[in-house]
């Protein structure tokens, strides 16, 4: 595990550099193949919306999966996320159109751990509403 | 209806081995969009310090999830699937997955709640190597929502 970002150098409220993930129904069933959840409230509206669903939503390990690059990328090595959660508080919903949905992700040190560790506390919205809570990851920074 | 208190600390038996393919692991990273070349380009993982390409920190959910299954399909248990949402999910990693891995799973109810109708079900999948090391755990909170006029 190699990280690029060097413990000493970050202190508590760090920022780390936000990034939005755009998604569409095509990220979505792309998704679906390759996780292999082929839920169809996550592709089919018609489905969806009988399950009172206001549209087709994002699966939220897609979501879950998109919001830890922000730590990823900061990082430099994925390898360095030695713990990862989430609560999956509201769905992304994804309209048929050709824009989707955005997904905003921000992230700061919440705090210095042991061993070169830091937890990150993360932020993700969609449409103005938090996706994710107590969305957190530990890393083991250089 | 409430589930079954007995079932809390059950463990069912572990999962045949998954084998971790490179281009499984290319395939996630796509999907996610994630074109951090240490999923797939072998030297960039190895400048890591890694033995080959590793999967995305959320990859190994498709396997626990899985193998949860044996869980929520469990007739005894009697968890009403068609009502579940994914309420929480955490990891903790001892090293990242990485292609070549051959992972078992084993799961284990945690605990079994009832919130205003709701059955919510805590499931932590331990994931071992073919060596029998630990690789990452994950735990699973599924929500099995009231029916309507219950």
């Amino acid at each position: 595990m190699t990280a690029k970002i060097s413990y000493d150098d970050v202190e508590v409220g760090t920022e780390l550099p936000a990034q939005a993930f755009g998604v569409t129904r095509a990220t979505l069933v792309q998704y679906a193949g390759a996780s292999g959840d082929f839920n169809p409230i996550h592709w089919n509206e018609k489905f969806a919306t009988e399950v009172g669903l206001p549209d087709v939503i994002a699966h939220g390990m897609f979501t879950m999966a998109e919001a830890i690059r922000v730590v990823t990328d900061w990082a430099g090595d994925p390898g360095a996320v030695v713990e990862y959660g989430v609560r999956f508080t509201k769905p992304v919903v994804v309209p048929n159109d050709d824009t989707g949905a955005t997904i905003e992700v921000s992230g700061k040190v919440g705090a210095k751990l042991d061993d070169n560790t830091v937890r990150v506390d993360l932020t993700a919205m969609s449409a103005g509403q938090k996706v994710l809570g107590m969305s957190r990851a530990v890393v083991r920074l250089a | 209806m409430a589930l079954d208190q007995s079932f809390v600390g059950r463990s069912y038996p572990p999962t045949d081995p998954y084998e971790v393919g490179r281009e499984k692991i290319r395939e996630f990273a796509e999907a996610v969009g994630d074109a951090n070349p240490a999923y797939t380009d072998p030297e960039a993982a190895k400048a890591l310090g890694h033995a080959d390409v590793i999967a995305p920190p959320t990859f190994v959910f498709a396997i626990t999830f899985k193998a949860a299954g044996q869980v929520v399909q469990d007739p005894q248990l009697g968890l009403d699937y068609s009502r579940v949402v994914h309420g929480d999910q955490k990891f903790a990693y001892k090293r990242p997955v990485r292609a070549g891995d051959r992972l078992t799973v084993t799961s284990t109810i945690e605990a079994i709640k009832s919130m205003a109708g709701n059955d919510i079900v805590d499931i932590r999948g331990d994931v071992h190597d073919e060596a029998g090391e630990h690789v990452v755990t994950a735990w699973t909170k599924l929500v099995a929502r009231a029916a309507e006029g219950a």
